[in-house]
């Protein structure tokens, strides 16, 4: 049986390492904030300039200058700060954030990602991706297996425009998950849905890895 | 001492305006976007304008206002999805559209402030973004090569201003508004509140007077909220 969208944020959320600051895609990679495991000490980034943020507002509490990168009203914590874009994108691109979880169109078995655009319909722009995949240490995919059409997301190359070439160290979809131990590798087959068989993976996969199922 | 203080937002932008000229604005979605300044933008008439901002605002509101009535010829932008109007034109080939990712157009708006014409960076390599731009190889790495954003003109909202033109802001509605402020030619800023001179403590200013040249009361505040979100009270 595939994993539900929060089954694939919790499988993200145990990622997490105490004292990381991390950066939350928006649509699933958002529900991973849900799923944090107690006693490991997250900071969440927001990519238009808030450093630690709060669970949703209560009707009392929305305060319009107070949204995350998704334009969502949101909530302070003792520790939050606001920054600046140039700062905030100083943090993403300098390095300093450990861990994005990411959408995706397309992953390519070379870590190429695409999530910014499908050549024909309209563009609504890269807004931060772009940034995230080049500066953020460690990126995490979340997607479905296929697409609608029942075709394979983890492609041998990406057919859509890249977010960024290289740039992908784990996918978690609803049947499987993959990892590499760095980019120069291949990615490996880690791990499986509930009932889902090493062979259905490959059949409804495109790109080549290696099993390395434990 | 020089009158930064203008009376209202029209006779702020007295003398600044041109079809054809380059606009940088602040904000993010609609939070932090000078809603007033916007306003006068539209009653000018001014036309051809490039406008240097993060999102094109919504149909009837922030930019949006100025995309409806076609006085913006072209975007420099990171995402424009939430606006059916720019969508529209945009397909009709009225609008021209220059994708920035966000921290790169940050960072030009903040080098071109900055007296830096151009940047290298790790993000867009290898993508549509980089196309036709400078590459250089840095300890093995490849970096594309971004232009510093100048702007005949920016405008910024604020919560807090005093007489000399040093801004607070608050909260994430500071975003793009402290590079925007920088990156003008002249710069204007629309204020929540305006406060006397040495109200605001010195080392809390954000954006210090030098980099703004005209000030006004905004007198639109209505901050819409593009995405409403709750939580149950028990919760």
């Amino acid at each position: 049986m595939p994993w539900t969208r929060d089954e694939m944020a919790a499988l993200a959320a145990a990622e997490l390492q105490d004292g990381f600051y991390v950066n939350l895609g928006i649509g699933i990679p958002t529900l991973v904030a849900n799923h944090i495991a107690p006693g490991i000490d997250v900071t969440l980034q927001s990519e238009n300039g808030m450093l630690g943020l709060g669970p949703f507002p209560t009707e009392a509490e929305v305060d319009a200058d107070i949204i995350n990168a998704g334009k969502q009203t949101i909530t302070e914590l003792d520790r939050t700060s606001y920054v600046s874009s140039a700062d905030s994108f100083g943090m993403i691109r300098g390095g300093h954030i450990q861990l994005s979880v990411l959408g995706a169109m397309e992953v390519a078995e070379n870590g190429d990602l695409a999530n910014w655009m499908v050549p024909g319909k309209m563009v609504k722009g890269p807004g931060g991706a772009m940034d995230l995949v080049a500066g953020v240490r460690r990126i995490i995919v979340l997607m479905d297996h296929v697409d609608k059409q029942g075709t394979a997301k983890f492609r041998r190359n990406c057919t859509l425009p890249l977010t960024g070439a290289n740039v992908v160290d784990m996918i978690i979809t609803n049947l499987a998950i993959f990892e590499r131990p760095d980019r120069q590798s291949a990615f490996l087959l880690r791990g499986l849905a509930p009932g889902v068989t090493a062979q259905e993976v490959r059949d409804l996969t495109e790109a080549e890895y290696e099993e390395a199922l434990a | 001492m020089v009158q930064k203080i203008h009376p209202d937002a029209p006779s702020a932008l007295a003398g600044l305006l041109f079809d054809g000229m380059t606009i940088a604005a602040g904000g993010f979605g609609l939070c932090g976007i000078p809603e007033t300044l916007i306003q006068a933008l539209v009653d000018s008439g001014t036309t051809g304008i490039t406008a240097v901002s993060n999102n094109a605002g919504v149909d009837d509101f922030g930019l949006g206002k100025l995309l409806r009535t076609r006085q913006i010829a072209k975007m420099v932008s990171s995402y424009v999805g939430e606006n059916k109007e720019f969508e529209r034109q945009y397909l009709a080939g009225e609008l021209e559209i220059e994708f920035c990712p966000q921290g790169t157009l940050a960072e030009r708006m903040r080098a071109g402030g900055a007296g830096i014409p151009g940047f290298y960076t790790r993000t867009g390599v290898g993508t549509l973004i980089a196309e036709g731009k400078e590459t250089k190889v840095f300890d093995g790495e490849t970096f594309v090569l971004e232009r510093g954003i100048v702007a005949d003109l920016a405008i910024v909202k604020a919560w807090k201003g005093d007489p000399y033109g040093n801004l607070v802001f608050r909260k994430s509605a500071r975003n793009f508004n402290p590079m925007a402020a920088t990156c003008g030619r002249v710069t204007v800023a629309e204020v929540e509140e305006l406060v006397g001179p040495g109200e605001l403590e010195p080392d809390q200013i954000h954006t210090p007077g030098v980099f703004v040249q005209r000030l006004i009361l905004a007198t639109h505040n209505e901050k819409r909220i593009e995405q409403r979100t709750i939580r149950k009270e028990a919760q």
